[in-house]
């Protein structure tokens, strides 16, 4: 069956709060975590119900680690809703909004949606992948209300 | 002391599919050993070539991160759950 990949949904709020997180996470990256509805194989759906912002433990503007007691607590707290963490979110301070070479290494969940911010340009730029066997696809995004 | 091993999806490859397994040990090092003596191809992904938890995965006992307690030398008790989870990192 060929695979389709999902679109990214977020509200404004959640596209706000995503944004809003990379900014505060300045001069390093930021990351944070994505839950919502998976299918029956563990695949997204591509609604996200809730943003989790977490600290970068690295504190680096090169590289992000999600601590590791956000993303228990996030995980918890989204499999106590019967969801599960569908992705993650970080910035990237000074370059495009695509995956760098160790985001590509370090994708360890095929299932996952990967979005990164660019914070290059005077206006963010939001950007999603699937990162799979070392390859790299982007999906669409959809924005509720932002044209 | 037996405890429960519970896999992230990434690593069930290497435990004939199991999302979940149990294991006997006094340690989280203790379990580990217990572990790879059975599933070997686990071993990699879990402790890295100086002796020490690999940086790519995070391992809890209960909801604790080990990394915050004695790491691999972290005790553990029976009915113990070890939650293994890859970590989120990138650049």
């Amino acid at each position: 069956m060929p695979f389709v990949p999902p679109t990214l949904r977020l509200s404004l709020a959640q596209y706000r709060g995503i944004v809003a997180h990379c900014y505060d996470g300045l001069p390093y990256e930021a990351c944070g975590v994505l839950a919502g509805p998976v299918e029956g194989a563990g695949e997204p759906t591509g609604d996200v119900t809730t943003i989790y912002p977490c600290i970068n433990t690295d504190a680096s503007a090169r590289t992000y680690t999600v601590d590791s007691r956000d993303l228990l607590r996030s995980m918890r707290d989204a499999e106590s809703r019967g969801e599960e963490l569908i992705g993650v979110w970080h910035s990237h301070t000074h370059t495009d909004a695509y995956p760098s070479d160790t985001d590509v290494r370090q994708a360890m969940e095929p299932n996952w949606i990967y979005a990164i911010v660019s914070l290059k340009q005077a206006e963010p730029i939001l950007r999603a992948y699937r990162i799979r066997d070392g390859q790299t696809e982007e999906i669409d995004i959809d924005v509720a209300g932002l044209a | 002391m037996a405890v429960e091993v519970k896999l992230p999806a990434l690593l069930r490859v290497h435990a004939g599919g199991a999302s979940s397994v149990s294991a006997e040990g006094s340690t989280i090092g203790e379990v580990f050993a217990d572990l790879t003596a059975r599933h070997p191809g686990l071993a990699a992904n879990l402790v890295g070539d100086d002796g020490s938890l690999h940086k790519f995965v995070n391992v809890y006992r209960n909801d604790d991160d080990i990394r915050y307690l004695e790491a691999l030398d972290t005790k553990v008790a029976d009915g113990d759950v070890i939650s293994i989870l890859p970590a989120v990192a990138g650049g």
